[in-house]
């Protein structure tokens, strides 16, 4: 009986999948990203910002208007080729997402097979783009964030003997750890500490900072995420160890961690092509809206590039005067012939002039930041 | 005895048959519905997952299930299958045809994954309970933790395998096969058609299932349930415990192994962190649900915790809050005993029999139950 | 010098382990179950005295003191709900449950306080003890988790080992069918167990992130599955054992960290624990347990 009600039950299951067909009035619009699990924080930003971004866009011309669907997938391939394959069912003919690399060189497989086009928020590494030519970011490239890291340290000269902490388990941090490497080798930068750490030993961060100290390191590069390296600045000072630090994009956010002693991060150098309290115009009514819709929240990075996938995408759709009724593939090769034609090029949140090439990859500026009283201020105008 | 023997036989029979006309029925429906085009992709994507969990579910059943050991490291055989098979399908069976080249992977993931089976197996299977639960946790750590830090690569020099970024040089234009904690990309699907990788899937899981359930009918399968049962008696009739312990567990490393080649050749990308104590986790919640030691309720729970996260998709962010509940409920609901009575007389009475008649509850038959649960009643 | 720079960090998170380990020894001695939520109890705990000391200013000791009410009554209640209707059924049944709970929390967590991190403000205001002039410092929430930890193992045995309810806690976990017979309280003595588990891990979760300081809806979960491992390396069920254990395996973590590999301390800390176990099957203090025929 109970087999009887089971097998049942998954046929229901099952037939609830049967494809419904709906109409389409305006251009679909389709993001992923993890709004549940333990990197929930990236891709809630990037969901908040591309929504943002759909109602800014929809109010600036009645004539194209975007609907955004955005799916969960836990940071975790499988889930985001569901939500991928979600999206399609919905009639989704351009794709804003994923937000996290590994599920993004799954979701790009069968973007690529489908011929949809990809632009991804935040996505940074470099097999992203190798995918295909239909997968482009709005990211810097890893590789490019660790040279770049590497060459400023060097003709700024920001330190003598470096300390490297990464993440080993993370994709993100340890391609640009990579490069920096590299890149620190060509250019003749002393790095006396390589530490590392893992997801599943990340509660104690100590003995990392530990050991750059004992080597002597007077600058540790700190190519992670916010949240572990606001864990590293603790340790330091609980260590009494006066050093400096620099750190990538993902640094940003590192002010609004709530409870964080932000006098720790005084000093703190970091490459990032946004900053929540730039006095811009652009910066300032998209950090107002952000909080009037999360209730208080400031934005990181994150939702920035969100916000500016929906903007570049809208741009360029515009310029190639995609309407409704094409279809994901025309849309693709729509679109894409503008990315790289040459002549598009955007201002947005998270850089200037952003315009992009045949591989896929971004180029703006990168903006050398540190922390002066609580506040960013750019690096190169000292 | 004679007749008993009988009425296992004609059980063992039955579950044959409704095991294979499961797993068909499946297929077929999902073959008419795709060649007639009604399947949505969401569907259609997660039909070779299905298949990968339901073999793992399978498999992790023959050690839980007929062994009646915890394991907690099912995820690390997948893993190894995974890795070892991408590493010749993305290296050397780059320039092989299709057909040969699938097989040969599968066969190499099998192999590699039955290799790891006998390294964890060995030490392992001298422990028991919790013991023997938190070192096959630790051995699926140890094999994350060290291909997040391997490198591999040919060039023209030979193969290049180090453990640490800064002594891994390859020539300029050799492709790395394994980069360290960097997800392996550019990994081709078995078929572009998604058809044929699901036939693919279906064999795979028809082989496991046959596998188990002839084992299970076999002497060597009497001998492993004799162990899990009473293990001081089995040793004490002549049974060679190690042995026939070993014989389950690499059998069933083997078949995750397998379910870790079509799962990753599906997915494209391989991110060693997926495979962690959290997947265990997930694979060993679809046997108890399945029922310990119930072949076709493992692939039915495989199939059911597959969509379920899916079906609930709706809900956004409550998604996984929403999951989590009806995890709890259905384990309450399928095992607390005053449950299990309610949904007893609600079938005896709805078949006008005796409350306690026929229908057998279908109560666990691990002995990792009766050890720890016999003493609670 | 730099060793004992590394072994004093080592001792830091080892004592954190412990406290934690503590309270899933104790429930699995007394209950029989791998109590899987456990880690998320503690994050709970993190929150409660984030939101009382962190936010409002309250006083650390009247925040931890409502953070244990809090998780006392949550722990109750998981255990009322979730696991004592499956009292009788197989345990492997509790432990998926367990899972269940664990996945319930951290979900409502995200749900409830949404997903980003916040930094803990540590509740001890001492300053770090200096030595050998300065060059040496041990962090003041150190010496307060292991000072704690031992006050907490040391309460424990006491009260299992002398008092009428320990008695009845030692005979449910011996041998519940005749501890019923003799007219104890089963679920009555398994309710209090989860209570005093679960104020612990209030206690724990505190002083986790008083060293370590980023609280996120997953924060329990890792250090909980570390303490389940230091649980089994001490011997589980054994509460000296759950101490030395935690400690152990802080200093085993980051002395390997320290001196071997920081990218393979994890495969380190667990071949370690294979190892030992290899040779002491019932872990370091762990009784040896007479299979009877």
């Amino acid at each position: 009986m109970k087999k009887v009600i089971t097998v049942a039950l998954t046929g229901a299951l099952a037939a609830s999948f049967v494809m419904s067909a709906a109409a389409a009035e305006t251009i679909k619009i389709g993001g992923i990203g993890p709004i549940t699990g333990a990197a929930a924080i990236y891709g809630s930003n990037v969901m908040n910002g591309m929504e943002i971004a759909v109602e800014d866009v929809n109010a600036s011309n009645p004539d194209l208007q975007f609907e955004l669907q955005f799916e969960d997938d836990e940071h975790d391939p499988e889930k985001s080729v569901n939500a991928y394959n979600t999206l399609k069912d919905w009639g989704m003919q351009l794709l804003g997402g994923t937000v996290t690399t590994s599920p993004c060189l799954a979701v790009g497989a069968e973007a690529l097979n489908d011929n949809m086009l990809l632009l991804t928020p935040s996505a940074s590494s470099q097999d992203v783009i190798d995918l295909g030519d239909n997968v482009f970011q709005v990211c810097f490239t890893d590789p490019n964030q660790g040279t770049a890291s590497a060459d400023y340290i060097s003709s700024q000269k920001l330190g003598e003997k470096i300390g490297v902490i990464y993440n080993s388990a993370d994709a993100y941090s340890s391609g640009i750890y990579a490069t920096f490497m590299a890149e620190a080798e060509a250019v003749g930068l002393e790095v006396v500490a390589e530490e590392a750490f893992t997801d599943d030993n990340s509660t104690d961060l100590t003995t990392q900072v530990q050991s750059c100290q004992n080597a002597g390191a007077d600058l540790i590069f700190l190519p992670i995420y916010y949240t572990p390296a606001s864990q590293v600045l603790i340790a330091a000072d609980k260590m009494g160890y006066d050093v400096n630090f620099f750190g990538c994009d993902g640094l940003d956010g590192l002010l609004t961690v709530e409870g964080f002693d932000t006098a720790l991060a005084e000093g703190v150098m970091l490459l990032t092509p946004f900053v929540a309290d730039a006095a811009d115009e652009k910066t300032k009514d998209f950090v107002a809206k952000y909080a009037e819709k999360t209730g208080g929240d400031v934005p990181n990075q994150f939702a920035a590039d969100g916000y500016d996938v929906v903007q570049v995408l809208y741009a360029a759709c515009e310029k190639a005067g995609v309407t409704s009724d094409m279809d994901a593939s025309e849309i693709c090769e729509a679109v894409k012939a503008v990315l790289t034609g040459g002549d598009f090029s955007y201002d947005g949140l998270t850089g200037e002039g952003m315009t992009w090439d045949a591989s896929g990859a971004v180029s703006k500026a990168p903006r050398g930041m540190i922390i002066e009283n609580g506040e960013y201020v750019s690096l190169d105008a000292e | 005895m004679a007749k008993k023997n009988g009425k296992t036989r004609k059980k063992s029979t039955r579950t044959y048959v409704f095991s294979f006309s499961l797993i068909l029925v499946f297929w077929a429906g999902i073959e008419i519905a795709g060649n007639l085009g009604m399947l949505s992709s969401k569907m259609l994507g997660m039909l070779i997952p299905i298949c990968a969990y339901a073999i793992m579910a399978v498999s992790l059943n023959l050690v839980v299930g007929f062994l009646g050991e915890l394991s907690l490291g099912h995820a690390a055989f997948m893993l190894a299958g995974a890795t070892a098979g991408v590493v010749f399908y993305n290296g050397a069976g780059l320039t092989m045809h299709q057909v040969p080249r699938v097989i040969i992977t599968l066969i190499i993931g099998a192999a590699a994954a039955g290799v790891f089976g006998v390294i964890v197996g060995v030490p392992v299977l001298r422990f028991s309970g919790d013991y023997l639960a938190i070192v096959t946790l630790a051995f699926c750590q140890i094999l994350k933790n060290v291909l997040s830090t391997t490198y591999l690569g040919v060039d023209s020099k030979g193969i290049h395998l180090a453990l640490e970024q800064s002594s891994f040089r390859l020539e300029p234009g050799a492709k790395p096969l394994i980069k360290g904690a960097q997800p392996i990309s550019g990994i081709n699907k078995i078929s572009p058609n998604m058809m044929i990788s699901f036939t693919v899937g279906i064999v795979l899981l028809l082989l496991t299932v046959t596998f188990v359930l002839n084992l299970m009918n076999s002497r060597a399968g009497r001998a492993i349930t004799a162990i899990r049962d009473d293990e001081i008696a089995a040793k004490s009739i002549g049974i060679n415990l190690t042995s026939y312990k070993l014989m389950a567990f690499i059998s069933s490393a083997v078949f995750a192994g397998l379910a870790g080649v079509i799962y990753v050749l599906n997915l494209s990308t391989l991110d060693f962190k997926k495979y962690d104590y959290n997947l265990s986790i997930n694979v060993l919640v679809m046997v108890v649900l399945g029922g310990m030691g119930n072949v076709p309720g493992s692939i039915i729970a495989a199939a059911l915790l597959t969509l379920l996260p899916e079906l609930l998709r709706d809900f956004s962010q409550y998604r996984m809050f929403i999951y989590s509940i009806v995890l709890i409920v259905i384990m309450l609901f399928n095992q607390a005993p005053a449950f299990v009575q309610l949904r007893q007389r609600f079938v005896a009475k709805i078949r006008g029999k005796n409350p306690a008649g026929e229908e057998p509850v279908e109560k666990a038959d691990g002995s990792y139950f009766e050890k720890h649960g016999k003493e609670e009643e | 010098m730099q060793f004992l720079g590394y072994l004093i960090s080592g001792i830091s998170l080892g004592s954190v382990y412990a406290l934690i380990a503590l309270g899933y020894t104790m429930v699995y001695g007394i209950a029989k179950m791998l109590n899987f939520a456990h880690g998320d109890v503690i994050m709970i705990g993190g929150y409660m005295v984030y939101f009382t000391f962190c936010s409002r200013g309250w006083n650390p000791l009247l925040a931890v003191l409502f953070a244990m009410a809090v998780c006392t009554l949550l722990g109750i209640t998981i255990e009322r709900v979730a696991y004592r209707p499956l009292r009788s059924a197989p345990s492997l049944a509790v432990l998926i449950t367990a899972i269940g709970v664990s996945f319930l929390l951290q979900n409502s967590a995200m749900l409830l306080w949404k997903s980003d991190p916040k930094s803990f403000t540590s509740i001890i205001s001492l300053p770090p003890l200096s030595l050998a002039g300065g060059k040496l410092s041990i962090p003041a929430e150190t010496i307060v988790t292991i000072a704690v930890s031992i006050v907490i193992m040391v309460v424990l045995l006491w009260f299992v080992n002398k008092t009428r309810i320990g008695h009845a806690m030692k005979a449910v976990s011996e041998d519940r069918g005749a501890a019923q017979l003799m007219g104890i309280n089963v679920n009555g003595i398994i309710s209090l167990t989860f209570a005093i588990g679960s104020a612990l891990a209030a206690v724990a979760g505190a002083l986790l992130l008083s060293s370590y300081p980023t609280l996120i809806p997953t924060t329990g979960a890792m250090p909980g599955i570390k303490a389940f491992v230091a649980a089994v390396f001490g011997g589980i069920g054994s509460i000296p054992g759950a101490f030395l254990g935690g400690v152990l395996l802080g200093v085993i973590e980051n002395l390997s960290k320290a001196y071997i590999s920081t990218q393979l301390s994890d495969a380190i800390v667990f071949l370690v624990l294979i190892i030992v176990l290899l040779v002491k099957p019932t872990g370091l203090l762990g009784k040896k347990t007479a299979v009877k025929v």
